[in-house]
């Protein structure tokens, strides 16, 4: 359902990211998003980053809509809609790699906070890493990738993926972020014989599974994903290659 | 016992998706017909590519959807992809909308070509700057437009209404005359969502259409009223989620229904449970077929 809810707390998560806080009884599991809108602004799919009765949306500033998010102060209020979409299946007793890429960190909070996985976070300078305070509070081993080695492992987070799963045997992974990495993290869980769960973007309208313009091959990302298990993923040919454009036009895949 | 005809195109179940819902691409229109649905009837599509309005676009409220997507499309030149991947799966529809007779005379060629089973003409949607429901409660227009799709293609032409309207038996009438092969009843009813926070409306359009449960009365009286006045085969529309309401609309005067909202409502599996249990309602109540229950509720 939809509800304003009041600007509870903004914090600075690095130089282009924010997180709200904001009271909202609506139930939500880890991985569900909602859509956000102020007046000025286009509404937009934003992933739920802590899912109790407090929770919150982290929003990195990319645009116009996310930049007027970033305006929001204590008190504001906030028009969320949702909780959408099904989002990750988590096994407490299975070992777990929760891998964030980006802004994709955000998303997959609440999965590691609910079973303490193990954590990857992507990012490319050590000025992007993002709530990786938040990741040690919940979990035992957090590991950080940056593209220019400024701090953590040097290179992308697949490659430290592939790493970490040499060392430990992992039961499941589960991976947010830009789509070019979700598809190394489901290539790399099909070679090394891992189940995977990946969070998708697609544009965004009616957040809930009616107007069809999110689908990857049929599937709607906003109602039978985000999340979809890499066997779903595999059978998705535009998945890393294509994706619709607001007109719903066919174009490549960013 | 389900198979029924509108007019000369048989359909083996009675329910189609209709219009604006799972419709935009290949994929997702086969996977409709993959769950049951009898047809399904494509997105509007236009002349020319549209990102439609901009979000917010759709709201959640009581009873129903409030939604002005603005007619999104890709256009009707690469549309022909998306229907060459769902014609090999099924029966579709294909819905169109154009601003004068001769645009909705092109489209409705065009869909033809591409292999629809039978044209929809969107004369109703309420949320689209000359387009839609501007079009559609000119009885004059509407005979022009239908007179000019029929003159192009020779697979079924059917029009679709809007209930935004106190002549809507004209409207009908119009359709009739002008030798169109089916009603389809009824499209989103002109609505408006205020955000009391920020004083302001919450579309970005301001205005929408409403759908979902909260229309049903209304959709189910228009088909009453568009039988007692024409003589045509009628597709009922609108907050259509299980049998009890689609029996409403067949025993209003439908030969076939089609649903929408309740594919979000209720999943993409709702075509099955609606079958499966119109079904039953027949066997038990003494009904051969859905030409036995239709019009039932007339005298
Ligand atoms: C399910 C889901 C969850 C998301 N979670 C987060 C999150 O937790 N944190 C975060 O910072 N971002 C998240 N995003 C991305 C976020 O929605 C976009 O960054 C935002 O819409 C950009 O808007 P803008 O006006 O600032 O930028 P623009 O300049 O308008 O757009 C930049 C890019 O953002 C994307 N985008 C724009 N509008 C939409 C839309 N309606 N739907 C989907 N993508 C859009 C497009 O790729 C576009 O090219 C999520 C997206 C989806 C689909
Ligand atoms: C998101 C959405 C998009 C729609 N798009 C179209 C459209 O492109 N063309 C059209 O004729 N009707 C469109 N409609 C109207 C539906 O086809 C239908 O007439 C209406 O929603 C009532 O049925 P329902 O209550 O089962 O949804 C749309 C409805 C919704 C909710
Ligand atoms: S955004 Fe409308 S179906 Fe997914």
């Amino acid at each position: 359902m939809s509800d304003f809810v009041k600007i509870l707390g903004a914090t600075r998560e690095s130089h282009d990211t924010m997180t709200f806080e904001f009271r909202w009884d609506e139930k939500a599991s880890p991985g569900q998003f909602v859509m956000v809108w102020v007046p000025g602004m286009e509404e937009v799919p934003m992933s739920l980053s802590r899912t109790n009765r407090i929770k919150s949306i982290t929003v990195k500033a990319i645009g116009d809509d996310t930049r007027r998010l970033h305006e929001l102060r204590l008190g504001d209020s906030l028009r969320v809609r949702g909780p959408y979409g099904r989002g990750f299946s988590l096994k407490k007793g299975v070992e777990t790699l929760a891998i964030g890429g980006g802004a994709g960190t955000a998303a997959i909070m609440p999965a590691v906070k609910e079973i303490g996985a193990d954590v990857i976070i992507g990012a490319r300078t050590e000025a992007d890493v993002i709530m990786d305070d938040l990741a040690s509070k919940y979990s035992k081993n957090v590991w950080i990738s940056t593209d220019d080695g400024s701090r953590g492992f040097r290179g992308n987070a697949v490659q430290l993926m592939r790493e970490k799963a040499a060392e430990k045997s992992y039961g499941m992974v589960l991976a947010c972020g830009p789509e070019v990495m979700l598809r190394g993290v489901l290539g790399a869980c099909s070679e090394l014989g891992l189940d995977c769960q990946l969070s998708m973007e697609r544009h965004m309208k009616c957040g809930a599974g009616l107007c069809g313009c999110c689908v990857i091959d049929g599937q709607r990302v906003c109602k039978d994903g985000p999340v979809f298990t890499g066997e779903q993923a595999a059978r998705m040919p535009e998945f890393g290659s294509k994706r619709r454009d607001e007109a719903g036009r066919l174009v490549g895949a960013r | 016992m389900l198979e029924t005809f509108v007019g000369r195109l048989a359909l083996d179940r009675p329910g189609m998706v209709a219009s604006g819902i799972m419709d935009e691409t290949g994929a997702s229109m086969a996977r409709m017909l993959d769950s049951g649905a009898g047809a399904v009837v494509t997105k509007s599509i236009g002349l020319a590519p549209s990102p439609g309005h901009r979000n917010p676009t759709f709201t959640e409220v009581k009873g129903g959807f409030v939604n002005a997507m603005g007619l999104p499309n890709p256009g009707i030149d690469l549309f022909g992809e998306e229907m060459e991947i769902a014609v090999r799966k099924g029966k579709i529809v294909g819905s169109v909308f154009g601003k004068d007779p001769a645009e909705f005379s092109e489209l409705a060629g065009r869909m033809e070509d591409y292999g629809a089973c039978a044209v929809e003409l969107n004369l109703s949607c309420p949320h689209a700057k000359g387009y839609g429901m501007e079009v559609g409660v000119d009885p004059a227009l509407v005979k022009s437009i239908v007179a000019a799709a029929k003159s192009s293609v020779s697979v079924p032409v059917w029009a679709k209404l809007t209930p935004n309207t106190h002549i809507l038996g004209e409207i009908a009438s119009a359709v009739s005359d002008a030798g169109g092969d089916a009603i389809v009843a009824i499209n989103t009813l002109k609505a408006m969502v205020i955000s009391p926070e920020f004083a302001a409306p919450f579309l970005s359009n301001r205005f929408g259409g409403l759908s979902g449960p909260a229309v049903r009365s209304v959709g189910v009286r228009a088909v009453y009223d568009i039988r007692s006045a024409v003589d045509l085969p009628i597709v009922g529309v609108g907050g259509i989620s299980d049998w009890r309401d689609a029996a409403q609309y067949i025993m209003a005067g439908a030969c076939a229904f089609q649903v929408g909202s309740a594919i979000a409502s209720k999943g993409v599996n709702v075509f099955e449970a609606i079958n499966r249990d119109l079904e039953d309602f027949m066997r038990s109540f003494g009904y051969s077929s859905i030409r036995d229950m239709e019009g039932a509720a007339h005298e």
